[in-house]
């Protein structure tokens, strides 16, 4: 399961000779439901605030939680996906005071969360990630400093939206496993693939549907301690995640070095000026005062239930990788694929009898594209078709592709469109002698000096895609060209 | 002064032999005379009760079922939610606030076709035994008014034992329904928990609280708790069991049922500061029901002693959390202050009274780190050993008996000390720690002719057990 010696590892690459980063991260997901954790009002991103409330999750006074079962349901299928051992779980509320928190405690798991003691394997960075807990809870409100900075420190005032308050979250925390930030950014599209297969949520970082907060430390290499770790909040973007947490480890090593040390604290990543910045310090260290909510009583997940749950699981992504490697893709480009979501679309156009590989290869190579997903797969495997009886050279079919995605016509319907034919070889040969007897010294150079080879076929492929307007195959085109020089 | 009673007006409304608004009427007279010497309400309703009256007698015009509490007046704790009605729990920090909906218990009782006159008198968020600790001033017992009715549901308990509602609500904690009701010569019942919603109780200490019936008689209590009882969805803690109808069996009698009087609450052991006629009218009880044909024997429930102990770990802990919502941000009364962290303080600085403050501080401390299993851990596992000592009685007994207060009703200001007010629970604490139900009914006077309350405790849903040992007292105690 560990990586090959022979490569560096990033720990090696990023940090000064001796070091290791040890990586922690917290992925809360917020979970697809129609309603709240606790509260019937609705759960739905981009509404006008305090829109999506009820005197529940606005912890009016008199109000009682009662918990939504599809929320447990998706907390323990995502358990399921990370490998965990679902049990019976136990709501805490976990005390403090903030103005984004209605009742002034949270409602979370603390003692019995609801999954324990699971794993990620990564396909790319091939190391196994050893997730701790993932346990259910209540999300906060969102506040709005008004000021000049946006931040809480100048802001004359400020605002709060309670419609998130009360959302579901699972969160995830793995263990300090992880050793640099491409295995964190790895990690993080793994969990965010297997929530959004799961149907437990839609994954969406930047509409704050998955959020990652990653504790940072570092060690000497070799070692087994750990060492002061600092939280990392406020990275919003798998980019920000690298970032944030190649510039911790580095000021971690630089403190180290000065002979100081890390102060243990939760940090803030400004993405502009792409560094940490020390938090607000708390005074009293954080006692929440954890203890089980009297409101509500322990969710014993039933045998038969979690079987049900997991005999009905839908494909995760490593099962959906292993489909495209047994129809030939490698383990790179099933990745790739199945990260893009793009991997039924293969399966489906390849059950449709078009060419695997050339599937493969289009949909590794040239679907990168936005809306690729919506792709008809009966009529990619029809583009393939074409493809594969000459009727579209690859440079054509790739055009034709584009523009199916784009606004769904068939390829036939696009090949027609643009007067689009491959050229069969006959006529294609015909052109090629007409050129061949139109340009006499060139071709003569080209059959007596094989070093002027390179240079004057690009001469010949060049006139002959001006004669047929690009219509020409290359590939045949060279093929022709070195038949006829060596006749 | 005549006292109707809920059963008899609900029976004369809907046979159209009174209307609502008569009765309305007569009761809102009963309260402009007397009100203003007792402070039984913090709100009277009169507009919205005289609203509803008339619905009701259309209702019975119309042909209407109007409910089986029709046209009676009642009177509910200010801790229970009513919308658009100011409920404040007698505290500054919620003064003036109304809210938006009504709890289910509420709810029940409108669709009982009861007519709310009016919101009653606490100590502050229910925590004290006296009513003193309002923060809108005492209320005094209508048959002293140099004494406390009781506490923290005094107001409701004046309101019954002066005639000014024929039934009201308050909440029971740790005895604030079954103490005033003693010192009050009224029945208070705290019924199983899980059998009433606790949705729109304003909590103080969840796994505690449960919200009960004050009337001048049993039949009328035993109408009250049918009527708001029952499970709610929207309490998690609602038991989902049907229960059984307490009115059929009321004139059942105690023939043969066991009655095991709770050595330990009887004044002779560590438990001490018994009056001598609390004492003795217990055993006058006893002795009544035994005369009735029930079996009676002492018995022993020992850790009863800890259950003062557990108790002001676990409800002030529960509390603190309760009470944190209350940060002047977005409801009720706000301070303001430089920052956020400055404004909560100063708003519970300034909203909460002393009493409140001691319980919140009390409770964070029992639940802070390295506290935690000290405190209320070891708390919650003597009420394990309260649940088994009450289970093991139970198997001998169909039914307990204690006094439901150390003593009738004291003087104001007699009790300064919290401690010493701490101790009118008693009696009472033993059953909220083991959820099981209680009810406490007027037996025989005692120092200063004032009412004794006697307590019988049943099991979990022991509720009709409780009404038939009530109902047989009631007939002796005339």
């Amino acid at each position: 399961m560990s990586k090959s010696s022979v490569k560096k590892t990033e720990s090696q690459e990023l940090l000064p000779e001796g070091w290791e980063m040890v990586i922690g991260l917290e992925i809360h997901v917020e979970l697809a439901t129609a309603t709240k954790l606790f509260s019937p009002a609705r759960n739905s991103f981009g509404s006008e605030p305090n829109q999506n409330v009820h005197p529940v999750c606005l912890g009016l006074p008199g109000t009682l939680p009662v918990i939504n079962e599809k929320a447990i349901e998706f907390a323990a299928r995502i358990g399921l996906a990370l490998n965990c051992t679902v049990q019976k779980c136990v709501f805490a509320r976990k005390n403090y005071f903030y103005p984004d928190m209605p009742k002034d405690y949270q409602i979370t798991q603390f003692d019995e969360p609801l999954n324990i003691d699971g794993w990620v394997d990564l396909p790319v960075a091939g190391t196994r990630i050893r997730v701790e807990r993932a346990h259910v809870e209540e999300d906060t409100g969102k506040t709005t400093h008004v000021g000049d900075s946006g931040r809480i420190h100048d802001a004359g005032y400020s605002l709060v939206d309670y419609n998130r308050a009360g959302v579901p979250l699972v969160e995830i925390v793995s263990h300090p496993d992880i050793r640099g930030p491409e295995e964190a950014k790895e990690y993080v599209d793994e969990v965010r693939a297997m929530v959004v297969a799961v149907g437990a949520s839609d994954g969406k970082m930047e509409e704050g549907s998955l959020r990652v907060d990653a504790n940072v430390s570092i060690r000497p290499k070799g070692s087994n301690e750990l060492r002061t770790r600092c939280e990392i909040k406020n990275v919003n973007s798998l980019r920000s995640i690298g970032r944030a947490i190649t510039y911790e480890a580095k000021r971690h090593v630089n403190l180290y070095e000065a002979g100081k040390e890390p102060v243990q604290e939760t940090r803030h990543w400004d993405e502009e000026a792409g560094r940490t910045r020390d938090g607000r310090k708390k005074e009293d260290s954080d006692d929440y005062r954890y203890f089980a909510d009297p409101d509500l009583v322990a969710v014993v997940p039933s045998p038969e239930w979690i079987a049900e749950l997991a005999a009905t699981q839908p494909p995760l992504p490593a099962q959906r990788r292993t489909t495209l490697v047994e129809v030939g893709a490698t383990k790179e480009s099933a990745a790739l694929v199945v990260q893009r979501s793009l991997d039924s679309l293969v399966v489906d156009a390849i059950a449709a009898g078009a060419d695997a590989k050339r599937v493969l290869n289009h949909a590794t190579n040239n679907l990168a594209i936005e809306g690729a997903e919506e792709l008809s797969a009966v009529d990619f495997a029809d583009l393939v078709k074409m493809e594969d009886d000459g009727a579209l050279t690859a440079t054509q079919a790739k055009q034709v592709l584009v523009e199916m995605v784009a606004d769904g016509s068939t390829p036939a319907d696009i090949a027609a469109k643009h007067g689009f034919e491959a050229m069969d070889t006959g006529e294609l040969e015909a052109t090629l002698d007409e050129i061949i007897a139109n340009s006499p010294q060139e071709w003569e150079r080209f059959v007596s000096e094989p070093d002027e080879r390179p240079k004057l076929q690009g001469f010949f492929v060049g006139q002959v895609m001006k004669a047929t307007r690009g219509q020409a195959d290359g590939k045949l085109v060279n093929q022709l060209l070195a038949k006829k020089a060596n006749a | 002064m005549s006292k109707p009673t809920a059963t008899d007006i609900a029976a004369q409304v809907r046979s159209g032999e009174r209307t609502a608004v008569e009765v309305l009427e007569e009761h809102l007279a009963v309260i402009s005379a007397r009100e203003p010497e007792i402070h039984a309400f913090n709100v009277v309703i009169e507009t919205e009760a005289r609203a509803r009256a008339a619905t009701i007698d259309s209702q019975v015009v119309a042909g209407e079922d109007p409910g089986p509490l029709a046209g009676v007046p009642v009177a509910l704790k200010d801790n229970m939610c009513t919308t658009g009605i100011p409920t404040t729990c007698s505290s500054k920090i919620l003064e003036g606030w109304k809210p938006p909906y009504n709890g289910t218990a509420v709810e029940k009782l409108y669709a009982a076709g009861a007519v709310v006159v009016g919101k009653t008198n606490l100590d502050e968020f229910a925590m004290g035994s006296s009513t003193e600790n309002s923060a809108f001033g005492p209320t005094l017992n209508p048959l002293d008014i140099t004494c406390v009715p009781g506490g923290s549901s005094g107001g409701s308990a004046a309101a019954v034992a002066a005639g000014f509602a024929a039934l009201s609500f308050g909440s029971d904690t740790g005895g604030s329904i079954r103490q005033p009701a003693a010192l009050t010569g009224t029945v208070g019942l705290k019924p199983s928990y899980g059998t009433v919603s606790r949705y729109g109780l304003i909590a103080f200490a969840s796994s505690l609280d449960q919200i009960g019936p004050f009337a001048n008689t049993v039949a009328d209590a035993a109408a009250g708790f049918e009527a708001v009882s029952g499970h709610d969805p929207r309490d998690s803690t609602s038991i989902p069991e049907q229960l059984r109808p307490v009115t059929p069996h009321l004139s059942d009698g105690v023939d043969g049922m066991r009655v095991g009087i709770i050595t330990e609450l009887m004044g002779e052991g560590q438990l001490q500061g018994f009056e001598p006629e609390v004492i003795a009218q217990t055993r006058a009880a006893a002795d009544a029901l035994a005369a009735a044909g029930a079996e009676v024997a002492e018995v022993s429930v020992p850790s009863v002693v800890y259950g003062l102990t557990a108790y002001y770990l676990i409800a002030p802990s529960e509390a603190s959390s309760n009470l944190a919502r209350y940060d002047g941000v977005r409801y009720g009364n706000r301070v303001t202050g430089v920052n956020t962290a400055a404004m909560n303080t100063a708003t519970r600085t300034a909203g909460f009274g002393a009493e409140v403050k001691r319980r919140i501080m009390l409770g964070t401390y029992a639940l802070s780190a390295g506290y935690y299993d000290a405190f209320y851990g070891k708390a919650q596992r003597v009420r394990t050993l309260i649940i088994n000592d009450f289970a093991r009685a139970y198997e001998d007994f169909d039914v307990l008996l204690s006094p439901t207060s150390p003593c009738v009703a004291f003087p104001f200001g007699a009790k300064s000390d919290p401690m010493t007010m701490y101790l009118n629970d008693t009696c009472t604490i033993p059953s909220n720690l083991s959820g099981q139900p209680a009810i406490s009914v007027p037996f025989g006077t005692g120092d200063r002719g004032l009412p004794v309350g006697v307590q019988i405790l049943a099991p979990m849903l022991g509720e009709v057990e409780l009404f038939k040992v009530a109902a047989v007292l009631e007939g002796a105690n005339q």
